[in-house]
């Protein structure tokens, strides 16, 4: 299982957190900021997993992350899940942010918060992999995007 | 309504979050939030009622202020209206807001419930999914109370979108897990199974992780998933990388699903039906061939995903245990791993080789990489796969190559990450313990630890070393040794303090002989460090110094005055100053022999699972030691085995009162001599005393009184005894090591003995006295028969009693001349018994005098003219008579051999003494 996805940026700043076991908001952002900690000061090019912070379990969950430019990519999963099957599945959840905001940086990340949570929501569930095919998140993220527009139209219309 | 025409952007939440953006201090961030807080409350409380499209925005800030680590205690009303909206864009956003920010303890719940209710029955697969995504990410108990009888039905409904059969299956996993109780099986089950064979792989991929949950807690209502995920897997592996499509990733045709698969395979045992066996060992065999053939792209994606398969594959190889031919193939598969460029891959080697390591079939072959693991320990980069390579280390250690392997663990940890060093430490002491051959290895390599790591050294780890010195007599003297050259360096860590004190206070007699390790150099060595140790080795300190008095008395007044100095007696802490107080007190009223009653030496531990054992279970979780579980007649459950009142033991032991002359009062006792034990002889006719099986355990008291005399599964017997002259007390304490108790517990003894309880309940110890008194001298032990009821079965049980003759010597002091003229008188050919015989243990002169002293007679100093060789002289006292005995054990070093010279007044003592010491050098 999936216990917490977490985005963050190369100083620590949180662009996307979501939990996917209940912890009060104080333990969430001390997890982040340990999870940066632990990730952060690790070289380039080591291997991609690591045992979890105290505060999300540690040895019993694995912290499995990439860097991406500016920002940090960290899954934290249990025992169940293939490692090198999350690393996959942090690389489809990059490719579906980049096709769908063409070219995606970490701006698109802030300004579009509600979406990136739109798209996570489409490939994990409740801790569990849902999708893992890139082409029917998208498909389905464009439905929710066509539906928004049309709404947004609509309410013009009407306030015309 | 301006700001809609940008389209779907949302330019006040830009604006604000630009702003934030632009704050230059934190304080100025704070400001920003908390005008804007101020602004959306306003906002919602105001009486104009907003609209959807500014709902959202003022959510979407809500959330962003969030993710900054703000608390956001209002807003979740608004959030909830959001949910009964008739939008999309303004549901999706209310369900957003509750999944991130309501835990499931909301009062909310009931609300958010409805709104739910409302989705599901729509039958807009859109609302639905959303809907059901908020139950899978608040999960809480009132949910599952109110919708887990729903969605099975919606899961297995003919009519239910793909989409949403995906969604239903993960909610209802979770559901399952956090209220197993309120989804009842049923009909729905038989069909869930069947969505493996869906045609939808999406559908498949989300189905399969609720099938592997409910088979784990299920596994024979969802036994028929076996057959279906083989043949799901086999069409999966022998596919073209184009025929799925989409689910293809970077050539590797579905590598999550294929994963999963071969997950939710590890939840049972290999395939009884052989037609599914064979297909599975088939998609396993072609998963391993594919690793050889040439990548189908350069991208690192590719040989991700297919290595991810392998994995998995390897670990169902691993996890049936049962087919060699793959087991001999997955292990060479990760041997080539090891040495694989890619990190992630090394390290993920490295892990499986852990469980392989533990299987019977591939110990072995695990072995033949060594090398490469102890490379890995040394040089790879990363602290992670140090770490795999570590456990690994640990995984294949066995008597082989376990000197090797603990050689490079220690000179690992000398460097080691402080992450991984209190871990790394304890792998070491229990390897170290576990695989110790020769003692002295195993105390070297602790106080190597100490040295190397002693901040790192837990409780756990010195009070191994001492339980295992104070159960082990051949290795006292040479530990005294060792901690008294350990504790010359002039900075020393305060675990070996401790450790250095308890020793010298208990077994420094051993090395007395010594002057440059003399009772007054001992002393003033640990003083030394006094100062500069903590509170609680300060006190055991002090106790080690009243132990001193008791093993050398020409260090009294030193002590003393020590111990009554205002440092000590004034000490503003209360142990301390109690510890001196009493110790003072004890050391100038009591005579010697209660001195020595009460501080005699510690009484052996009780033999259990080693508490270092337990921590490192603790530490690393149930699976990581796994391998560890193989030791045998290990169990569960030890902490620290009397670890409590280390230091305060001197105090703990028997009150003085406790009175040696209590003897005399006893019952008559009879003595150990064959003639007097005939009359009950018979009774252990039938019960075939094995002499060999019981030698060694016997012939380890000769020069000992305490110790653990017999241990099995049931019962652990120990002995403590004393003798005086020609009379003797025995204690046998019997420990009942079950949970279960023993009933119509007898004890028989072809001499006399007081009757023992004869129920002992589970865990406890009970005692029994035995008075004896040496009539005349004799060379068969007493046997004592047990005789109890466990769990109805009998249980029967004989042993030899090690009382031997030399139990009842008095040393006698001797000069050179007065020696050899008595060698002389005793030259009857008869009174002389000879032998010469192989060293059986290191010949350690410290080890040797030990075992001479424990032998009761006097150890002559300065009497041969050869220093090499030993002389004894001593009377052996019996009611009959006095028998008069020298001794003389001459060492050869460079033969590895002895010869040991007896001469007694009497014939059969000599013959006696000579056997029973021929087996113990």
């Amino acid at each position: 299982m999936i216990k917490a996805i977490l985005i963050f940026n190369n100083h620590g700043k949180p662009r996307l957190s979501k939990f996917y076991e209940h912890y009060t908001e104080d333990t969430e952002q001390q997890i982040i900021r340990e999870t940066f900690h632990l990730v952060s000061k690790r070289d380039e090019n080591i291997c991609n997993f690591l045992e979890g912070g105290l505060l999300i379990g540690g040895s019993e969950n694995k912290l499995i992350y990439r860097h991406y430019a500016t920002l940090y990519f960290v899954f934290c999963v249990d025992s169940s899940e293939s490692e090198l099957g999350i690393l996959d599945l942090i690389q489809v959840f990059v490719e579906t942010l980049d096709k769908c905001f063409e070219n995606v940086c970490e701006l698109d990340l802030i300004f579009h918060m509600d979406k990136v949570h739109n798209i996570l929501a489409e490939m994990v569930m409740g801790g569990m992999v849902l999708e893992t095919n890139m082409s029917e998140i998208i498909t389905q993220a464009e439905a929710h995007n066509k539906m928004e527009k049309s709404e947004v139209r609509a309410a013009l219309l009407r306030s015309d | 309504m301006p700001a809609v025409s940008k389209g779907d952007g949302m330019r006040g939440l830009a604006v604000f979050i630009s702003d934030i953006r632009n704050c230059k201090s934190k304080e100025a961030e704070i400001k920003r939030i908390n005008k804007e807080l101020a602004n959306i409350r306003s906002k919602f409380k105001g009486d104009k009622a907003l609209d959807g499209y500014s709902k959202k925005k003022y959510v979407c800030k809500l959330l962003f202020i969030f993710l900054l680590g703000h608390d956001i205690d209002f807003g979740h009303m608004e959030a909830v209206n959001l949910l009964s909206s008739n939008k999309y864009t303004e549901k999706q956003i209310g369900y957003l807001f509750i999944s991130v920010l309501v835990n499931s303890n909301s009062e909310l719940i009931r609300l958010i419930n409805n709104a739910i209710k409302n989705d599901l029955s729509s039958r807009n697969p859109t609302f639905m999914c959303l809907a059901l995504h908020c139950i899978a990410n608040v999960g809480s108990r009132e949910m599952a109370e109110a919708f887990a009888g729903e969605i099975p039905r919606i899961l297995v409904a003919g009519d239910t979108m793909d989409s949403v059969k995906q969604s239903a299956a993960l909610c209802l996993l979770r559901l399952y897990k956090t209220s197993p109780d309120l989804v009842l099986m049923g009909e729905w089950t038989s069909r869930v199974v069947h969505l493996l064979n869906d045609q939808h792989m999406g559908v498949v991929t989300a189905a399969i992780s609720l099938i592997t949950c409910l088979s784990q807690k299920n596994p024979d209502e969802f036994k028929t998933c076996v057959s279906l995920a083989v043949s799901r897997l086999s069409r999966i592996v022998s596919s073209a990388s184009t025929d799925l499509q989409d689910y293809t990733y970077y050539f590797v045709p579905a590598p999550w699903l294929s994963c999963k698969l071969l997950r939710l395979l590890q939840c049972y045992p290999p395939p009884e039906d052989g037609a599914v066996k064979g297909r599975l060992v088939e998609c396993l065999e072609t998963i391993l061939n594919k690793a050889q053939e040439p990548p189908k792209s350069k991208k690192v994606q590719h040989s991700n995903a297919k290595n991810a398969i392998l994995f998995e594959a390897i670990s169902l190889i691993i996890h049936y245990d049962s087919e060699p031919n793959l087991l001999v193939r997955a292990c060479n598969q990760l041997g080539q791993f090891l040495q694989h460029r890619e990190t992630n891959l090394r390290y993920l080697a490295l892990e499986s080789m852990c469980t392989l390591a533990s299987s019977e079939f591939s110990h072995e072959a695990v072995k033949t990489h060594i090398e490469t693991v102890i490379n890995a320990l040394k040089t790879e980069r990363d602290v992670s796969v140090r770490q795999r390579a570590a456990d690994l280390l640990y995984a294949m250690c066995d008597r082989s190559n376990a000197k090797q392997i603990v050689a490079e663990m220690l000179s690992y940890l000398e460097t080691a990450d402080y992450s991984i060093r209190e871990e790394m430490v304890l792998k070491v002491a229990i390897l170290a313990e576990k695989y110790a051959v020769d003692y002295s290895w195993y105390v070297d390599t602790i106080l190597n630890l100490i040295r190397i790591a002693g901040d790192y050294v837990s409780e756990e780890v010195w009070y191994r070393v001492i339980q295992i010195v104070i159960n082990r007599d051949d290795v006292q003297g040479y530990a005294a040794k060792t901690v008294f050259e350990a504790l010359q360096a002039p900075a020393c860590h305060e675990n070996m303090v401790k450790v250095g004190g308890y020793i010298l206070g208990e077994f420094g007699n051993l090395i007395a002989g010594d002057p440059r390790s003399s009772p007054l150099v001992q002393f003033n060595l640990l003083h030394s460090k006094f100062h500069l140790c903590s509170v609680p080795t300060r006190a055991l300190l002090l106790s080690a110094y009243i132990k001193f008095i008791n093993l050398f008395p020409e260090t009294k007044s030193t002590i003393q005055e020590v111990l009554r100095s205002d440092s000590q007696i004034r000490n503003s802490d209360v142990e301390l100053q109690q510890r001196a107080v009493e110790y003072l007190k004890l050391s100038s009223i009591a005579s010697t022999d209660v001195l020595a009653t009460v501080l005699e030496e510690m009484p052996p531990f009780p033999e259990r699972e080693s508490s270092i054992l337990a921590k490192l279970k603790k530490k690393k979780g149930p699976g990581a030691v796994s391998v560890n579980e193989l030791e045998e007649g290990k169990r569960e459950g030890g902490e620290l085995n009397g670890g409590g009142e280390r230091g305060g033991d001197s105090s703990s032991t028997p009150s003085p009162s406790a009175d040696l002359l209590g003897l005399r009062a006893g019952p008559p006792v009879t003595a150990a001599a064959p003639s007097a034990g005939s009359l009950l002889v018979d009774v252990f006719s039938e019960a075939g005393v094995n002499d060999d099986g019981f030698l060694s355990e016997f012939s380890r008291f000769v020069c000992k009184n305490n110790g653990v005399l017999f241990e099995n599964q049931l019962l652990q017997i120990g002995i403590k005894s004393e003798y005086r002259q020609n009379l003797g007390r025995m204690y046998l304490f019997y420990g009942n090591k079950t949970s279960v108790q023993f009933v119509t517990f007898t004890t028989t003894l072809n001499v006399q003995a007081k009757p023992v309880e004869p129920l002992i309940e589970g865990g406890a110890q009970v005692q029994q006295v035995i008075n004896i008194e040496c009539l005349t001298d004799f060379s068969d032990a007493p046997l004592l028969n047990i005789k109890f009821r466990y769990g109805g079965a009998l249980q029967n049980l004989t042993l030899k009693l090690p009382v031997t003759i030399n139990k009842f010597f008095q040393p006698t002091e001797m000069a050179s001349h007065d020696f050899f003229q008595r060698w002389k008188q005793l030259s009857l050919p008869q009174q002389e018994a000879q032998k010469i015989f192989k060293a059986n243990h290191a010949m350690d002169t410290e080890v040797l005098k030990a075992k001479l002293l424990g032998l009761g007679m006097a150890l002559l100093e300065n009497v041969d003219p050869n220093p090499e060789n030993f002389v004894c002289a001593g009377v052996i006292q019996t009611k009959a008579q006095q028998v008069g005995s020298l001794l003389r054990l001459e060492p050869n070093a460079q033969a590895q051999m002895y010869r040991l010279t007896v001469r007694s007044s009497k014939d059969t003592v000599s013959k006696r003494l000579c056997e029973l010491l021929a087996e113990q050098f």
